[in-house]
C-alpha cells in the first residue's frame, strides 16, 4: 500500500482506499478519490505543502498529512520511464 | 410563481448563469442562522409566469459538514412553506463526471430538475464533445446548453423550467449497481412510516452514509432498524457505507459521462494554458515572490497612487468645497454657531470620512475581485497555505488579511470565502490587525518623526499585523468550543479563464455598497456622537455648555479620556491623557486620533487637520508614540469594523468576546514593549512585572497541553467537549 508521500511528481496511482473518518474522508470521497480513481501528481507547493494531484479532469490541492488517508496502489513511475 | 433553485459546484460558472437570468435586479440576503449569501431574482425577459431563482452556494456534495451543504440540503429538502420547486443544476461540461456526482444526489430527492450544461465551449477543446440529447436521456429530464459568457438560452431555461414544473418532470431513479440497491430496497421499507415518499429513497441513502443530521432527525426506532440490515450488509460485502455511496455516485456520473461522451481531437485547450502559466506562478522559487509582487502592485494602485489621488480630490477638493459652501449658506441664513459647527464638523466631517475612503476601497475590491474572478486567489491559498498552517491557520486566511491592507470591514465580510469554521472565526477576529488605510497616517507621522521617515518602519507594522495574525491564531486554536472546528484543507484549483465583466461588477457594486451601508451608517453616527461628546461639557456646575467646534479639552470625551489614563500607565502613557483620549476618538474611525491631538495639544496641524511630525517629536519620546501606535493597531477595530464583525460572528456576546481579546492582546504587546523599551534606555519599573505576565499567560496558553481545560478546571468547570 502506498499513499502520496510514496508518489513523485509525474507519477500516476489508482485509489484503493479512503480510510479515516468524518469530515476529512467524507470530503475527500466528495472530490473524486474513490475507489477506482486515477491520479497524478502535478507539483508542489513552493513551501512544500499542500501537494497538487490532476484527478477526474480537474486540479485538486491537499495537504500531505490529510491526504495520508488516501491509499494507493502506484501504476506509473515518471523516472524509470524515462529510463 | 414558480420557485427554482439553482446548484452546482464551485467554478461551474454558476454565477455567471445567474447574473445572465436575473440581470441585474438581485435580492442579497442571508440564510436563517448562518452566514451564507442567499441571492435571488426573477428570470428577465420570460413573461408568461414569474419565475424566482434561489441561488444556492456552490457545493461539491450535499454532505452535513459546511454551512454551505447545509443550507443547500435543507433548502431542496424543504419545508412546507419554502420548497423549490424545480432544481436547475449546473454541470460544467469540462467536468462533467465532478457535476454528475452532485446532481445525483439532488436526483434522489426526487425534485423536478432541469440540467444546465455549461462550458461546452471549454469542453470541445480539451477534447470532449458531450451530446446533450443522450444525457438527457440518460437523466430523464430536460438539459439545456449554454456557453458561458454569451447571452443564449435564458428562454430555453425558462421554458424548461417551466415544463419541469407543470409536468412533474422528476430525473429517474439512478442505478447504483445491483449489490447498493439490494441493501436500499432493504431499509426502505423499515424507515418508510411517516415520511415523505418521494424522500424515502434519499433517506436510505443518507442512513447508508450514517449522515449525522438525518440519523438525528429520524428517530431511535427506526435508526436501530436500519443499522441493523446496514451493518449486516456492510459485514457480508466487506465494506463501509460511506465508501460504497460515494464510489457507486461516481461510478454512475462515469457511466453517463461514458455514454453521453465522444471524444474529439484535443486543440489549443484552456487546460494546457492553464498549466502553462501554473508553471511559473506555482513555480518553486518565483511563486512566492510573485505572490508578493502581485499583492504589491494591488496595494500600489489601490492604496498607495491612484486611490491616494482620488482620497485627495474627495477630501481636499470635493468635500472642501460641500463645507465651504453649506457654511456660507449657513452663516448667511444666520444659523446658530452650534448648528453650523454640528453640520460642518460632525455631520459632514462623518460623510467625508465615509466616501473619502470609498475610491480607495473600491479600487482594492476591483483588483481583488479580478483576481478571485480569473481564478489566482485559489492559488494564494495554495502557495501560502504551508505557512499558516503552522500557526493552525489555513492559506484562506491571506485573502481577509489583504484585504485589511484597505479596510477592515470588507477583510471581515471576506471572511465568508474560507470553509473552515475555526479559520473564519480567527480571522475575522484578528484580520483588523492588519494596517487599514485610515491607520497608515498614523504609522506615517510617527515613522517622520521618529524615524526619518524611513519606509522599513511602514513595511514592518505590516509585517507585525501578520505574525500578530498568525500568533493569535496558535493562541486562540485552543479555544475550539469558542471558535468552532477546524475543516481540512482539500481545495480545487479552478482552469484560469478571463473574469466576466458582469461578475466583477455584481461583486464590486455589492462589497462597496456594503461598505456605504453599514460601515457609512455607523461611521456617521459615531462622527456625530464624538463631535457632540468633544465639543460639551460641564462648566462651572452648569451642564451641556457648548464649549466650542472638537474644542475636546474640558469636554465630556476628555473627561471620560481622563478617568481611563491611569490604566495606560504600563504602555507609558499613564500620564499622557491627550493619548488615551486620541485612542478613544480612534474607535471612530482610526485617522481621527491624529486629529484629536492636534487639536488637545494646540499644536500645529496639516491640511487635514493632523497633527505634525515635528510637535508629536515635542511631545513624546520614541518609546511612548511606538507604545500607543501599537496600542492602536491591535486594539478593537473602529466602531464600522465593529459592526462587521458583529455580522459574522453572530451575536454580541461573541462579538464583545473577540473585543475583549483584542484590547487584551494589544494592551499585553504594548507593555511587553513599552517594559523592553525602557529597559533598553536603563530604567527599570515595577511594572515590568505586567510584561512578565503578559509574556507568561500566552506562553502558557500555547505551549501546555490542554491549558484552556486546566484554567476553566480552576472555575469548576470544564469546556464542552466538541462531539465529532
Amino acid at each position: 500500500m502506498s499513499t502520496f508521500r510514496d508518489m513523485s511528481v509525474g507519477d500516476i496511482a489508482v485509489v484503493t482506499n479512503v480510510s479515516g473518518s468524518g469530515q476529512l474522508r467524507k470530503r475527500m470521497l466528495d472530490l473524486g478519490l474513490t475507489r477506482g480513481a486515477k491520479v497524478e501528481l502535478i507539483r508542489i507547493a513552493p513551501l512544500g505543502d499542500p501537494i497538487e494531484i490532476q484527478l477526474r479532469g480537474f486540479r485538486l490541492t491537499v495537504r500531505k498529512v490529510e491526504a495520508e488517508i488516501v491509499e494507493l496502489d502506484i501504476i506509473h513511475r515518471a523516472k524509470e520511464a524515462k529510463e | 410563481m414558480i420557485t427554482a433553485a439553482l446548484i452546482g459546484n464551485p467554478n461551474s460558472g454558476k454565477t455567471t448563469v445567474f447574473n445572465k437570468l436575473t440581470g441585474s435586479v438581485q435580492k442579497t440576503g442571508n440564510w436563517p442562522g448562518v452566514t451564507v449569501d442567499r441571492k435571488e431574482g426573477f428570470i428577465r425577459t420570460y413573461t408568461k409566469e414569474k419565475i424566482l431563482i434561489v441561488d444556492l452556494p456552490g457545493i461539491y456534495s450535499m454532505s452535513p459538514y459546511s454551512p454551505e451543504e447545509v443550507v443547500s440540503r435543507d433548502y431542496l429538502i424543504g419545508t412546507q412553506s419554502d420548497k423549490p420547486d424545480v432544481a436547475i443544476n449546473i454541470i460544467d461540461a469540462s467536468n462533467i463526471e465532478r457535476g454528475l456526482y452532485l446532481l445525483t444526489q439532488v436526483a434522489d430527492l426526487g425534485i423536478p430538475m432541469v440540467v444546465i450544461l455549461n462550458m461546452m465551449d471549454v469542453a470541445e477543446k480539451s477534447g470532449m464533445k458531450v451530446d446533450a440529447a443522450k444525457l438527457s436521456e440518460a437523466l430523464g429530464c430536460e438539459v439545456v446548453q449554454t456557453v458561458g459568457i454569451r447571452n443564449q438560452g435564458t428562454e430555453a431555461i425558462a421554458e424548461a423550467v417551466q415544463r419541469a414544473r407543470d409536468e412533474h418532470r422528476v430525473p429517474s431513479e439512478i442505478n447504483y449497481g445491483e449489490t447498493l440497491e439490494s441493501c436500499i430496497s432493504k431499509i426502505s421499507p423499515v424507515i418508510s412510516e411517516g415520511l415523505r415518499p418521494e424522500l424515502v429513497r434519499w433517506v436510505s441513502i443518507k442512513l447508508l452514509e450514517r449522515d449525522p443530521m438525518v440519523l438525528a432527525d429520524l428517530g431511535k426506532e427506526k435508526v436501530d432498524a436500519a443499522m441493523e440490515i446496514i451493518t449486516a450488509f456492510e459485514k457480508e460485502v466487506g465494506d463501509d457505507g460511506i465508501q460504497m455511496v460515494a464510489t457507486a455516485r461516481y461510478d454512475a456520473g462515469s457511466r453517463i459521462q461514458e455514454h453521453c461522451l465522444t471524444r474529439v481531437e484535443p486543440s489549443e485547450s484552456a487546460n494546457t494554458l492553464s498549466d502553462r502559466i501554473d508553471r511559473i506562478l506555482l513555480n518553486r522559487v518565483a511563486g512566492i515572490f510573485i505572490f508578493v509582487a502581485v499583492m504589491f502592485l494591488v496595494y500600489f494602485i489601490a492604496v498607495q497612487t491612484v486611490g491616494t489621488m482620488a482620497v485627495d480630490f474627495i477630501n481636499d477638493g470635493f468635500m472642501q468645497w460641500v463645507s465651504q459652501n453649506i457654511g456660507i449658506m449657513m452663516l448667511n441664513a444666520g444659523v446658530d454657531p452650534f448648528l453650523h459647527d454640528l453640520v460642518i464638523s460632525g455631520i459632514l466631517g462623518g460623510i467625508g470620512a465615509i466616501i473619502g475612503f470609498l475610491p480607495q476601497i473600491f479600487l482594492l475590491f476591483l483588483c481583488l475581485a479580478v483576481l478571485e474572478e480569473c481564478g489566482y486567489m485559489a492559488r494564494v491559498a495554495y502557495l501560502m497555505d504551508r505557512l499558516f498552517y503552522h500557526f493552525g491557520l489555513s492559506g484562506r486566511a491571506v485573502i481577509p488579511a489583504v484585504i485589511g491592507i484597505g479596510c477592515s470591514v470588507p477583510a471581515i465580510m471576506g471572511t465568508r470565502t474560507i470553509e473552515d469554521q475555526s479559520n473564519r472565526t480567527v480571522s475575522v477576529i484578528c484580520t483588523s490587525f492588519m494596517p487599514c488605510s485610515a491607520k497608515l497616517p498614523i504609522i506615517t507621522v510617527i515613522a517622520a518623526a521618529f524615524f526619518h521617515a524611513s519606509a522599513i518602519v511602514t513595511l514592518s507594522l505590516y509585517l507585525f499585523g501578520i505574525v500578530m495574525i498568525l500568533l493569535s491564531g496558535l493562541f486562540l486554536k485552543r479555544f475550539p468550543g469558542l471558535i468552532g472546528k477546524p475543516a481540512p484543507f482539500v481545495m480545487e484549483l479552478p482552469v484560469y479563464h478571463m473574469p466576466a465583466v458582469d461578475n466583477i461588477v455584481n461583486n464590486v457594486t455589492d462589497k462597496s455598497w456594503a461598505f456605504v451601508k453599514r460601515a457609512g451608517t455607523l461611521i456617521m453616527l459615531s462622527a456625530v456622537i464624538v463631535w457632540l461628546l468633544a465639543s460639551f461639557g460641564t462648566v462651572d456646575g452648569k451642564w451641556f455648555v457648548y464649549l466650542g467646534d472638537n474644542q475636546t479639552s474640558g469636554s465630556y470625551l476628555a473627561a471620560f479620556g481622563n478617568a481611563f489614563t491611569w490604566m495606560f500607565a504600563p504602555m507609558g502613557f499613564g500620564d499622557k491623557w491627550e493619548l488615551s483620549v486620541a485612542t478613544l476618538t480612534g474607535f471612530m474611525a482610526k485617522e481621527n486620533l491624529l486629529g484629536t491631538l492636534a487639536v488637545l495639544l494646540d499644536s500645529s496641524a496639516d491640511s487635514e487637520g493632523f497633527i505634525t511630525a515635528a510637535s508629536l517629536a515635542n511631545y513624546t519620546t520614541v518609546g511612548v508614540a511606538m507604545s500607543m501606535l501599537i496600542f492602536n493597531l491591535i486594539c478593537a477595530p473602529c466602531v464600522a469594523a465593529i459592526g462587521a464583525m458583529r455580522r459574522e460572528l453572530g451575536t454580541w456576546k461573541r462579538t464583545l468576546m473577540a473585543i475583549v481579546f483584542q484590547c487584551a492582546t494589544a494592551y499585553g504587546v504594548a507593555t511587553i514593549f513599552y517594559q523592553f523599551w525602557l529597559l533598553s534606555t536603563g530604567t527599570f519599573s515595577w511594572m515590568f512585572v505586567f510584561a512578565v505576565i503578559a509574556i507568561i499567560v500566552p506562553v502558557y496558553v500555547i505551549a501546555v497541553p490542554d491549558s484552556v481545560g486546566r484554567i476553566m478546571s480552576l472555575f469548576g468547570k470544564r469546556p464542552k467537549e466538541e462531539s465529532e
